[in-house]
Protein backbone atom coordinates (compact mmCIF):
# COMPACT_ATOMS: atom_id res chain seq x y z
CA UNK A 1 0.00 0.00 0.00
CA UNK A 2 1.44 3.44 -1.01
CA UNK A 3 0.52 6.64 0.41
CA UNK A 4 -0.26 10.08 -1.58
CA UNK A 5 2.80 11.15 -2.04
CA UNK A 6 3.52 14.35 0.51
CA UNK A 7 3.34 17.70 -1.07
CA UNK A 8 1.07 16.78 -3.75
CA UNK A 9 -0.58 19.98 -3.19
CA UNK A 10 -3.62 20.98 -5.41
CA UNK A 11 -2.81 23.72 -7.49
CA UNK A 12 -4.55 27.12 -6.60
CA UNK A 13 -6.64 27.41 -9.81
CA UNK A 14 -7.80 23.78 -9.41
CA UNK A 15 -8.95 24.23 -5.96
CA UNK A 16 -11.83 26.75 -6.01
CA UNK A 17 -13.31 25.06 -8.80
CA UNK A 18 -12.98 22.31 -7.21
CA UNK A 19 -14.55 23.32 -3.84
CA UNK A 20 -17.30 24.29 -5.66
CA UNK A 21 -17.87 21.09 -7.33
CA UNK A 22 -17.96 19.20 -3.83
CA UNK A 23 -20.40 21.75 -2.52
CA UNK A 24 -22.04 21.77 -5.70
CA UNK A 25 -23.00 18.17 -5.69
CA UNK A 26 -22.77 17.25 -1.75
CA UNK A 27 -25.21 20.17 -0.81
CA UNK A 28 -28.44 18.68 -1.94
CA UNK A 29 -27.39 15.89 0.10
CA UNK A 30 -27.18 17.56 3.06
CA UNK A 31 -30.71 18.86 1.84
CA UNK A 32 -32.19 15.70 2.30
CA UNK A 33 -30.90 15.50 5.80
CA UNK A 34 -31.92 18.83 7.55
CA UNK A 35 -35.22 18.18 5.87
CA UNK A 36 -35.90 14.84 7.21
CA UNK A 37 -38.50 13.97 9.20
CA UNK A 38 -36.18 12.35 11.67
CA UNK A 39 -39.34 12.05 14.31
CA UNK A 40 -41.27 9.71 12.06
CA UNK A 41 -38.75 8.06 9.72
CA UNK A 42 -39.54 4.50 11.63
CA UNK A 43 -43.29 5.47 10.89
CA UNK A 44 -42.44 6.03 7.29
CA UNK A 45 -40.28 3.12 6.82
CA UNK A 46 -42.85 0.64 8.20
CA UNK A 47 -44.91 1.87 5.31
CA UNK A 48 -46.36 -0.86 3.22
CA UNK A 49 -44.44 -1.12 -0.10
CA UNK A 50 -41.26 0.21 0.93
CA UNK A 51 -39.24 -2.81 1.48
CA UNK A 52 -41.02 -4.12 -1.39
CA UNK A 53 -39.79 -1.33 -3.29
CA UNK A 54 -36.15 -1.48 -2.06
CA UNK A 55 -36.06 -5.58 -2.73
CA UNK A 56 -37.20 -5.12 -6.28
CA UNK A 57 -34.47 -1.97 -7.04
CA UNK A 58 -31.37 -4.09 -5.74
CA UNK A 59 -32.40 -7.12 -7.57
CA UNK A 60 -33.34 -5.71 -10.38
CA UNK A 61 -30.36 -3.31 -10.42
CA UNK A 62 -28.09 -6.11 -10.14
CA UNK A 63 -29.90 -8.02 -12.60
CA UNK A 64 -29.53 -5.59 -15.31
CA UNK A 65 -25.63 -5.21 -14.56
CA UNK A 66 -25.27 -9.10 -14.56
CA UNK A 67 -27.01 -9.01 -18.43
CA UNK A 68 -24.68 -5.54 -19.34
CA UNK A 69 -21.46 -7.69 -18.46
CA UNK A 70 -22.19 -10.33 -20.26
CA UNK A 71 -23.43 -8.58 -23.21
CA UNK A 72 -21.42 -5.37 -22.65
CA UNK A 73 -17.60 -6.59 -22.49
CA UNK A 74 -17.64 -8.54 -25.64
CA UNK A 75 -19.42 -5.30 -27.38
CA UNK A 76 -16.78 -3.25 -25.60
CA UNK A 77 -13.92 -5.47 -26.76
CA UNK A 78 -15.23 -5.49 -30.45
CA UNK A 79 -15.14 -1.47 -30.28
CA UNK A 80 -11.49 -1.15 -28.94
CA UNK A 81 -9.97 -4.29 -30.53
CA UNK A 82 -11.95 -5.41 -33.81
CA UNK A 83 -10.75 -4.27 -37.38
CA UNK A 84 -14.37 -4.09 -38.31
CA UNK A 85 -15.43 -1.21 -40.69
CA UNK A 86 -18.19 1.39 -39.48
CA UNK A 87 -16.69 0.83 -35.49
CA UNK A 88 -16.99 4.40 -34.94
CA UNK A 89 -21.14 4.52 -36.32
CA UNK A 90 -21.63 1.53 -33.79
CA UNK A 91 -19.45 2.92 -31.49
CA UNK A 92 -21.83 6.34 -31.88
CA UNK A 93 -24.97 3.89 -31.66
CA UNK A 94 -24.47 1.78 -28.79
CA UNK A 95 -23.91 5.26 -26.64
CA UNK A 96 -27.15 6.69 -28.14
CA UNK A 97 -29.15 6.06 -24.81
CA UNK A 98 -26.73 8.20 -22.98
CA UNK A 99 -28.12 11.00 -24.88
CA UNK A 100 -31.36 9.79 -25.22
CA UNK A 101 -33.97 11.03 -22.83
CA UNK A 102 -35.16 7.69 -20.38
CA UNK A 103 -39.01 7.99 -21.25
CA UNK A 104 -37.97 8.15 -24.85
CA UNK A 105 -36.28 4.77 -24.24
CA UNK A 106 -38.95 4.09 -22.65
CA UNK A 107 -41.04 4.56 -25.86
CA UNK A 108 -38.55 2.73 -27.87
CA UNK A 109 -38.95 -0.20 -26.31
CA UNK A 110 -42.13 -0.35 -26.42
CA UNK A 111 -41.73 -0.01 -30.16
CA UNK A 112 -39.83 -3.29 -30.25
CA UNK A 113 -40.20 -5.22 -27.15
CA UNK A 114 -43.93 -4.15 -26.54
CA UNK A 115 -47.42 -6.23 -27.27
CA UNK A 116 -47.44 -4.62 -30.81
CA UNK A 117 -43.82 -4.65 -31.47
CA UNK A 118 -41.20 -5.92 -33.92
CA UNK A 119 -39.94 -8.21 -31.47
CA UNK A 120 -42.69 -8.31 -29.00
CA UNK A 121 -45.96 -9.20 -31.60
CA UNK A 122 -43.71 -11.94 -32.23
CA UNK A 123 -43.12 -13.20 -28.91
CA UNK A 124 -46.48 -13.18 -28.15
CA UNK A 125 -47.71 -14.74 -30.89
CA UNK A 126 -45.39 -17.67 -30.74
CA UNK A 127 -44.58 -18.46 -26.86
CA UNK A 128 -47.98 -16.07 -25.13
CA UNK A 129 -45.03 -14.01 -23.98
CA UNK A 130 -45.46 -10.45 -23.15
CA UNK A 131 -43.00 -8.20 -21.37
CA UNK A 132 -43.98 -5.02 -20.77
CA UNK A 133 -45.71 -4.11 -17.23
CA UNK A 134 -43.23 -7.22 -15.19
CA UNK A 135 -39.95 -7.48 -13.44
CA UNK A 136 -38.31 -8.62 -16.92
CA UNK A 137 -39.18 -5.04 -18.51
CA UNK A 138 -37.62 -3.17 -15.17
CA UNK A 139 -34.56 -5.29 -16.17
CA UNK A 140 -34.72 -4.41 -19.57
CA UNK A 141 -35.40 -0.79 -18.95
CA UNK A 142 -32.58 -0.61 -17.08
CA UNK A 143 -30.25 -2.49 -18.80
CA UNK A 144 -31.02 -0.20 -21.74
CA UNK A 145 -29.96 3.06 -20.17
CA UNK A 146 -27.08 1.26 -18.01
CA UNK A 147 -25.44 -0.53 -20.15
CA UNK A 148 -23.41 2.23 -22.27
CA UNK A 149 -21.76 2.89 -18.94
CA UNK A 150 -19.93 -0.15 -18.69
CA UNK A 151 -19.33 -0.38 -22.45
CA UNK A 152 -17.86 3.45 -22.24
CA UNK A 153 -15.87 2.75 -19.25
CA UNK A 154 -14.49 -1.39 -20.43
CA UNK A 155 -13.84 0.10 -23.82
CA UNK A 156 -11.45 3.23 -22.23
CA UNK A 157 -9.87 0.20 -19.89
CA UNK A 158 -8.91 -2.02 -23.19
CA UNK A 159 -7.46 1.11 -25.37
CA UNK A 160 -5.74 2.16 -22.22
CA UNK A 161 -4.27 -1.77 -21.64
CA UNK A 162 -0.73 -2.72 -23.08
CA UNK A 163 -1.13 -5.28 -25.98
CA UNK A 164 1.98 -6.46 -25.89
CA UNK A 165 0.87 -8.86 -22.91
CA UNK A 166 -1.87 -10.24 -25.72
CA UNK A 167 1.01 -10.62 -27.75
CA UNK A 168 3.24 -12.30 -25.94
CA UNK A 169 0.58 -14.43 -24.95
CA UNK A 170 -0.08 -15.30 -28.89
CA UNK A 171 3.41 -16.09 -29.30
CA UNK A 172 3.73 -18.57 -26.58
CA UNK A 173 0.35 -20.25 -28.48
CA UNK A 174 -2.34 -19.23 -26.74
CA UNK A 175 -5.46 -19.16 -28.69
CA UNK A 176 -7.66 -15.54 -29.14
CA UNK A 177 -10.17 -16.80 -26.86
CA UNK A 178 -7.45 -17.72 -24.01
CA UNK A 179 -5.87 -14.98 -24.45
CA UNK A 180 -9.09 -12.76 -23.81
CA UNK A 181 -9.86 -15.10 -20.83
CA UNK A 182 -5.91 -15.22 -19.09
CA UNK A 183 -4.48 -12.21 -20.30
CA UNK A 184 -6.92 -9.28 -21.68
CA UNK A 185 -9.90 -9.33 -18.89
CA UNK A 186 -7.49 -9.85 -15.73
CA UNK A 187 -5.87 -6.95 -17.31
CA UNK A 188 -8.58 -5.05 -17.62
CA UNK A 189 -10.74 -5.84 -14.53
CA UNK A 190 -10.51 -2.63 -12.52
CA UNK A 191 -11.80 -1.37 -15.68
CA UNK A 192 -14.36 -3.63 -15.89
CA UNK A 193 -15.36 -3.24 -12.11
CA UNK A 194 -15.69 0.05 -12.45
CA UNK A 195 -18.02 -0.21 -14.82
CA UNK A 196 -20.11 -2.57 -13.48
CA UNK A 197 -20.25 -0.13 -10.68
CA UNK A 198 -21.80 3.02 -12.83
CA UNK A 199 -23.90 0.39 -14.70
CA UNK A 200 -25.46 -0.95 -11.09
CA UNK A 201 -25.36 3.11 -9.70
CA UNK A 202 -27.32 4.15 -13.00
CA UNK A 203 -29.30 1.05 -12.95
CA UNK A 204 -30.71 1.75 -9.68
CA UNK A 205 -31.63 4.91 -10.24
CA UNK A 206 -33.05 4.38 -13.26
CA UNK A 207 -36.73 6.40 -13.37
CA UNK A 208 -37.95 7.22 -17.37
CA UNK A 209 -37.80 4.33 -19.19
CA UNK A 210 -39.00 2.07 -16.47
CA UNK A 211 -41.93 3.43 -15.62
CA UNK A 212 -42.73 3.83 -19.69
CA UNK A 213 -41.86 0.59 -20.49
CA UNK A 214 -42.86 -1.67 -17.39
CA UNK A 215 -45.14 0.59 -15.36
CA UNK A 216 -45.65 0.94 -11.74
CA UNK A 217 -46.98 -1.86 -9.91
CA UNK A 218 -46.03 -2.50 -6.05
CA UNK A 219 -43.99 -5.15 -5.84
CA UNK A 220 -43.47 -5.99 -9.64
CA UNK A 221 -42.58 -3.32 -11.65
CA UNK A 222 -42.57 -0.51 -8.37
CA UNK A 223 -38.79 0.58 -7.85
CA UNK A 224 -37.85 2.76 -5.37
CA UNK A 225 -37.09 6.09 -7.90
CA UNK A 226 -40.94 5.04 -9.06
CA UNK A 227 -41.86 4.61 -5.49
CA UNK A 228 -40.46 8.31 -4.25
CA UNK A 229 -41.63 9.93 -7.15
CA UNK A 230 -45.34 9.27 -6.36
CA UNK A 231 -44.36 9.96 -2.58
CA UNK A 232 -43.48 13.47 -3.69
CA UNK A 233 -46.84 13.99 -5.31
CA UNK A 234 -48.46 13.13 -1.81
CA UNK A 235 -46.54 13.91 0.97
CA UNK A 236 -42.82 15.10 0.31
CA UNK A 237 -41.71 14.59 3.72
CA UNK A 238 -41.96 10.41 2.72
CA UNK A 239 -40.18 10.94 -0.22
CA UNK A 240 -37.79 12.63 1.49
CA UNK A 241 -37.24 9.55 3.55
CA UNK A 242 -37.22 7.08 0.53
CA UNK A 243 -34.22 8.88 -1.23
CA UNK A 244 -32.48 8.27 1.92
CA UNK A 245 -33.29 5.06 2.36
CA UNK A 246 -32.13 4.59 -1.08
CA UNK A 247 -28.66 6.71 -1.10
CA UNK A 248 -27.93 5.06 2.13
CA UNK A 249 -28.47 1.46 0.92
CA UNK A 250 -26.41 2.15 -2.56
CA UNK A 251 -23.39 4.51 -0.46
CA UNK A 252 -23.05 0.85 1.82
CA UNK A 253 -22.82 -1.26 -1.16
CA UNK A 254 -20.64 0.98 -2.95
CA UNK A 255 -17.83 1.15 -0.51
CA UNK A 256 -18.13 -2.23 0.15
CA UNK A 257 -17.87 -3.21 -2.98
CA UNK A 258 -15.20 -0.84 -3.18
CA UNK A 259 -13.55 -2.50 -0.33
CA UNK A 260 -13.02 -6.04 -1.11
CA UNK A 261 -13.24 -5.54 -4.85
CA UNK A 262 -11.70 -2.86 -5.96
CA UNK A 263 -9.80 -2.28 -3.33
CA UNK A 264 -8.13 -5.28 -4.47
CA UNK A 265 -8.04 -4.65 -7.85
CA UNK A 266 -6.51 -1.34 -7.94
CA UNK A 267 -4.20 -1.31 -4.82
CA UNK B 1 -2.86 32.01 -18.02
CA UNK B 2 -3.33 30.78 -14.41
CA UNK B 3 -6.27 33.01 -14.02
CA UNK B 4 -8.14 31.98 -16.60
CA UNK B 5 -10.16 29.16 -14.83
CA UNK B 6 -10.93 31.83 -11.91
CA UNK B 7 -12.31 34.51 -14.55
CA UNK B 8 -14.95 31.78 -16.26
CA UNK B 9 -15.47 31.35 -12.77
CA UNK B 10 -16.32 35.14 -11.94
CA UNK B 11 -18.28 35.10 -15.40
CA UNK B 12 -20.40 32.60 -13.98
CA UNK B 13 -20.90 33.58 -11.03
CA UNK B 14 -22.02 37.44 -12.41
CA UNK B 15 -24.53 35.25 -14.99
CA UNK B 16 -25.93 33.55 -11.78
CA UNK B 17 -26.53 36.51 -9.84
CA UNK B 18 -28.39 38.20 -12.95
CA UNK B 19 -30.30 35.39 -13.51
CA UNK B 20 -31.47 35.58 -9.79
CA UNK B 21 -32.33 39.09 -9.74
CA UNK B 22 -34.71 39.07 -12.83
CA UNK B 23 -36.33 36.36 -10.78
CA UNK B 24 -36.79 38.37 -7.54
CA UNK B 25 -37.86 41.20 -8.47
CA UNK B 26 -41.09 41.38 -10.63
CA UNK B 27 -43.19 43.55 -8.55
CA UNK B 28 -41.89 46.72 -9.38
CA UNK B 29 -41.84 45.66 -13.18
CA UNK B 30 -45.52 44.77 -13.15
CA UNK B 31 -46.14 48.62 -11.02
CA UNK B 32 -44.86 49.64 -14.39
CA UNK B 33 -46.69 47.51 -16.60
CA UNK B 34 -49.89 47.79 -15.29
CA UNK B 35 -50.94 50.88 -17.05
CA UNK B 36 -48.64 50.91 -20.33
CA UNK B 37 -51.56 52.88 -22.67
CA UNK B 38 -53.26 54.62 -19.92
CA UNK B 39 -56.62 52.53 -20.07
CA UNK B 40 -57.94 50.11 -17.79
CA UNK B 41 -56.45 46.93 -19.30
CA UNK B 42 -54.67 44.28 -17.24
CA UNK B 43 -51.48 43.59 -17.62
CA UNK B 44 -47.87 41.71 -17.09
CA UNK B 45 -47.97 38.00 -16.71
CA UNK B 46 -50.58 35.84 -15.04
CA UNK B 47 -49.45 32.23 -13.84
CA UNK B 48 -51.62 29.45 -13.96
CA UNK B 49 -50.94 26.52 -12.39
CA UNK B 50 -53.65 23.52 -14.03
CA UNK B 51 -54.51 20.16 -13.68
CA UNK B 52 -52.52 18.39 -17.14
CA UNK B 53 -56.59 17.57 -17.80
CA UNK B 54 -57.27 21.46 -18.17
CA UNK B 55 -54.71 22.34 -20.74
CA UNK B 56 -57.04 22.56 -23.85
CA UNK B 57 -59.40 25.06 -21.72
CA UNK B 58 -57.79 26.98 -20.21
CA UNK B 59 -55.24 28.11 -23.20
CA UNK B 60 -58.72 28.75 -24.41
CA UNK B 61 -59.80 30.70 -21.52
CA UNK B 62 -56.27 32.19 -21.32
CA UNK B 63 -55.96 33.18 -25.02
CA UNK B 64 -59.60 35.09 -24.47
CA UNK B 65 -57.86 37.09 -21.52
CA UNK B 66 -55.16 38.49 -23.63
CA UNK B 67 -57.40 39.26 -26.82
CA UNK B 68 -59.18 41.26 -24.02
CA UNK B 69 -55.95 42.82 -22.45
CA UNK B 70 -53.30 43.35 -24.87
CA UNK B 71 -50.70 44.04 -22.25
CA UNK B 72 -51.14 40.97 -20.97
CA UNK B 73 -49.28 37.08 -21.27
CA UNK B 74 -50.92 34.27 -19.39
CA UNK B 75 -48.53 31.29 -18.85
CA UNK B 76 -49.93 28.12 -17.97
CA UNK B 77 -48.27 25.64 -16.50
CA UNK B 78 -50.02 22.45 -16.42
CA UNK B 79 -48.80 19.05 -14.93
CA UNK B 80 -49.86 16.24 -12.57
CA UNK B 81 -52.61 17.67 -9.89
CA UNK B 82 -50.47 16.51 -7.09
CA UNK B 83 -46.93 17.76 -8.33
CA UNK B 84 -48.58 21.32 -8.49
CA UNK B 85 -50.22 20.96 -5.12
CA UNK B 86 -46.22 20.01 -3.80
CA UNK B 87 -44.78 22.69 -6.09
CA UNK B 88 -46.96 25.64 -4.36
CA UNK B 89 -45.92 24.00 -1.01
CA UNK B 90 -41.96 24.53 -1.74
CA UNK B 91 -43.19 28.37 -2.83
CA UNK B 92 -43.01 28.41 -6.54
CA UNK B 93 -44.93 31.40 -7.31
CA UNK B 94 -48.12 31.64 -9.00
CA UNK B 95 -51.08 33.04 -9.44
CA UNK B 96 -54.14 30.86 -10.28
CA UNK B 97 -54.40 27.29 -8.46
CA UNK B 98 -56.82 24.75 -10.58
CA UNK B 99 -56.44 21.40 -9.60
CA UNK B 100 -58.33 18.03 -10.82
CA UNK B 101 -59.94 17.36 -7.61
CA UNK B 102 -60.56 19.05 -4.16
CA UNK B 103 -58.27 17.10 -2.10
CA UNK B 104 -55.25 18.33 -3.63
CA UNK B 105 -56.89 22.11 -3.50
CA UNK B 106 -57.39 21.59 0.00
CA UNK B 107 -54.01 20.84 0.35
CA UNK B 108 -53.01 23.95 -0.63
CA UNK B 109 -55.77 25.96 1.11
CA UNK B 110 -54.67 23.89 4.27
CA UNK B 111 -51.51 25.47 3.52
CA UNK B 112 -52.57 29.26 4.55
CA UNK B 113 -51.64 29.60 0.25
CA UNK B 114 -55.56 30.40 -1.08
CA UNK B 115 -58.84 30.84 0.08
CA UNK B 116 -62.24 30.28 -0.90
CA UNK B 117 -61.72 28.29 -4.18
CA UNK B 118 -65.26 27.75 -6.50
CA UNK B 119 -65.83 24.26 -8.16
CA UNK B 120 -66.32 25.16 -11.90
CA UNK B 121 -66.68 21.59 -13.34
CA UNK B 122 -66.41 17.76 -13.20
CA UNK B 123 -65.22 15.06 -15.19
CA UNK B 124 -65.82 11.40 -15.15
CA UNK B 125 -63.68 8.35 -16.10
CA UNK B 126 -64.11 6.26 -18.61
CA UNK B 127 -62.83 2.82 -20.41
CA UNK B 128 -60.50 3.67 -23.11
CA UNK B 129 -59.57 0.95 -25.80
CA UNK B 130 -57.37 0.60 -28.42
CA UNK B 131 -59.15 0.15 -31.50
CA UNK B 132 -58.79 -2.93 -32.41
CA UNK B 133 -59.90 -4.11 -28.89
CA UNK B 134 -57.25 -6.43 -28.65
CA UNK B 135 -59.14 -8.17 -25.03
CA UNK B 136 -62.06 -8.01 -27.00
CA UNK B 137 -63.59 -5.85 -24.63
CA UNK B 138 -67.71 -5.52 -25.38
CA UNK B 139 -71.08 -3.19 -24.33
CA UNK B 140 -73.24 -6.17 -22.90
CA UNK B 141 -76.63 -6.70 -24.30
CA UNK B 142 -78.64 -5.04 -21.80
CA UNK B 143 -80.52 -1.52 -21.16
CA UNK B 144 -78.85 1.51 -19.56
CA UNK B 145 -74.99 1.97 -18.43
CA UNK B 146 -73.51 -1.31 -17.68
CA UNK B 147 -70.60 -1.59 -14.38
CA UNK B 148 -67.50 -1.89 -15.00
CA UNK B 149 -67.56 -5.65 -13.79
CA UNK B 150 -69.78 -6.08 -16.84
CA UNK B 151 -67.39 -5.05 -19.09
CA UNK B 152 -63.93 -6.17 -17.47
CA UNK B 153 -65.44 -9.80 -17.39
CA UNK B 154 -62.37 -11.57 -18.72
CA UNK B 155 -58.52 -11.05 -17.41
CA UNK B 156 -57.45 -7.82 -19.43
CA UNK B 157 -54.35 -5.98 -19.03
CA UNK B 158 -55.30 -2.67 -17.10
CA UNK B 159 -53.50 0.56 -16.69
CA UNK B 160 -54.91 3.62 -14.28
CA UNK B 161 -53.67 5.96 -12.72
CA UNK B 162 -52.17 6.09 -9.32
CA UNK B 163 -54.00 6.69 -6.26
CA UNK B 164 -51.83 9.42 -5.63
CA UNK B 165 -52.94 11.48 -8.49
CA UNK B 166 -56.86 13.13 -8.83
CA UNK B 167 -57.98 10.38 -11.71
CA UNK B 168 -55.98 7.77 -9.98
CA UNK B 169 -58.31 8.45 -6.39
CA UNK B 170 -61.55 8.34 -8.96
CA UNK B 171 -59.97 5.06 -10.33
CA UNK B 172 -59.49 3.61 -7.13
CA UNK B 173 -63.36 4.74 -6.03
CA UNK B 174 -64.19 3.26 -9.18
CA UNK B 175 -63.00 -0.49 -8.77
CA UNK B 176 -63.00 -0.83 -4.80
CA UNK B 177 -67.12 -0.52 -5.80
CA UNK B 178 -66.79 -3.21 -8.34
CA UNK B 179 -64.67 -5.45 -6.12
CA UNK B 180 -62.27 -5.12 -8.33
CA UNK B 181 -59.12 -3.52 -6.99
CA UNK B 182 -56.87 -6.25 -7.76
CA UNK B 183 -57.66 -5.86 -11.48
CA UNK B 184 -54.97 -3.13 -12.68
CA UNK B 185 -51.56 -3.82 -14.55
CA UNK B 186 -49.82 -0.62 -13.89
CA UNK B 187 -50.43 2.63 -11.60
CA UNK B 188 -49.44 5.25 -14.26
CA UNK B 189 -48.05 8.66 -12.70
CA UNK B 190 -50.42 10.93 -14.64
CA UNK B 191 -53.62 10.10 -16.83
CA UNK B 192 -52.16 11.22 -19.88
CA UNK B 193 -49.49 8.24 -19.83
CA UNK B 194 -52.34 6.16 -19.37
CA UNK B 195 -53.73 7.37 -22.46
CA UNK B 196 -50.53 6.75 -24.23
CA UNK B 197 -50.44 3.14 -23.39
CA UNK B 198 -53.51 2.71 -24.59
CA UNK B 199 -53.03 4.67 -27.86
CA UNK B 200 -49.94 2.31 -28.12
CA UNK B 201 -51.98 -0.78 -27.81
CA UNK B 202 -49.86 -1.89 -24.29
CA UNK B 203 -52.68 -2.60 -22.56
CA UNK B 204 -56.27 -3.43 -22.99
CA UNK B 205 -57.78 -0.44 -21.42
CA UNK B 206 -56.98 2.55 -19.42
CA UNK B 207 -59.33 3.95 -17.33
CA UNK B 208 -59.12 7.85 -18.56
CA UNK B 209 -60.95 10.86 -18.05
CA UNK B 210 -63.87 11.46 -20.51
CA UNK B 211 -61.75 14.85 -21.80
CA UNK B 212 -59.07 13.01 -22.04
CA UNK B 213 -61.27 10.42 -24.67
CA UNK B 214 -62.56 13.62 -26.18
CA UNK B 215 -59.21 14.77 -26.96
CA UNK B 216 -58.03 11.80 -28.46
CA UNK B 217 -61.11 11.82 -31.06
CA UNK B 218 -61.02 8.83 -32.96
CA UNK B 219 -57.77 7.10 -31.79
CA UNK B 220 -59.60 5.31 -29.08
CA UNK B 221 -63.20 3.67 -28.85
CA UNK B 222 -64.28 4.54 -25.33
CA UNK B 223 -66.92 2.78 -22.68
CA UNK B 224 -69.14 4.47 -19.96
CA UNK B 225 -69.81 2.56 -16.90
CA UNK B 226 -72.47 3.09 -14.28
CA UNK B 227 -69.39 3.84 -10.67
CA UNK B 228 -68.20 6.54 -12.80
CA UNK B 229 -70.77 9.04 -11.60
CA UNK B 230 -70.36 9.05 -8.31
CA UNK B 231 -66.33 8.90 -8.19
CA UNK B 232 -66.12 12.13 -10.63
CA UNK B 233 -64.02 14.63 -9.47
CA UNK B 234 -64.59 18.42 -9.50
CA UNK B 235 -62.60 20.69 -10.15
CA UNK B 236 -62.21 23.85 -7.90
CA UNK B 237 -60.43 26.78 -9.27
CA UNK B 238 -58.77 29.95 -6.56
CA UNK B 239 -57.14 33.04 -6.82
CA UNK B 240 -53.75 32.43 -4.91
CA UNK B 241 -52.66 34.71 -1.32
CA UNK B 242 -49.31 35.32 -2.70
CA UNK B 243 -50.28 35.78 -6.80
CA UNK B 244 -47.74 38.59 -7.50
CA UNK B 245 -50.35 39.61 -10.45
CA UNK B 246 -53.93 39.60 -8.26
CA UNK B 247 -55.89 41.37 -10.41
CA UNK B 248 -55.08 39.78 -13.16
CA UNK B 249 -55.93 36.41 -11.59
CA UNK B 250 -59.18 37.58 -10.37
CA UNK B 251 -59.85 38.52 -13.86
CA UNK B 252 -59.17 34.75 -14.98
CA UNK B 253 -61.01 32.92 -12.10
CA UNK B 254 -64.11 35.35 -12.97
CA UNK B 255 -63.60 34.27 -16.54
CA UNK B 256 -63.47 30.80 -15.50
CA UNK B 257 -66.56 31.10 -13.97
CA UNK B 258 -68.64 32.87 -16.48
CA UNK B 259 -71.35 32.15 -18.95
CA UNK B 260 -68.93 32.30 -21.50
CA UNK B 261 -66.46 30.37 -19.12
CA UNK B 262 -68.65 27.53 -18.75
CA UNK B 263 -69.27 27.01 -22.07
CA UNK B 264 -66.03 26.83 -22.48
CA UNK B 265 -65.50 23.84 -20.62
CA UNK B 266 -68.41 22.30 -21.30
CA UNK B 267 -67.27 22.37 -24.91
CA UNK B 268 -64.36 20.55 -23.87
CA UNK B 269 -66.00 17.78 -22.59
CA UNK B 270 -66.95 18.58 -19.04
CA UNK B 271 -69.72 18.28 -16.80
CA UNK B 272 -71.00 20.86 -14.58
CA UNK B 273 -69.44 20.79 -11.08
Amino acid sequence: MSRPREGARVPAPLLVPAALGVAFLVLPLVGLLVRAPWSSVGEQLAAPGVGQALRLSLVSATLATLLSLVLGVPLAWVLARSRMRGRSLLRALVTVPLVLPPVVGGVALFLVLGRQGIVGSWLDDAFGITIPFTTTAVVIAETFVAMPFLVVSVEGALRAADTRFEDVAATLGADRWTTFRRVTLPLVAPGVAAGAVLCWARALGEFGATITFAGNFPGTTQTMPLAVYLALQREPEAAIVLSLVLLAVSLATLLLLRDRWLGRAVP
Amino acid sequence: MRTRPLLALLAAGVLLAGCGGEGDAPAGEEEILTDPSGDAGLAGTLTVFAAASLTDVFTEVGDRLEQENPGLEVQLNVAGSAALAAQLEQGAPADVFAPADEAQMARVVDAGLATGPELFASNRLMLALPLDNPAGIEQPEQAGIPGIADLLVRDVTLAVCAPEVPCGAAAAEVLDRAGLSDVPDTYEDDVRAVLTKVLLGEVDAGLVYRTDVQTAGNDVVALAFREAEAARNRYPVAVLEEAPNREAAQAFVDLVLSDEGRQLVADAGFFEP
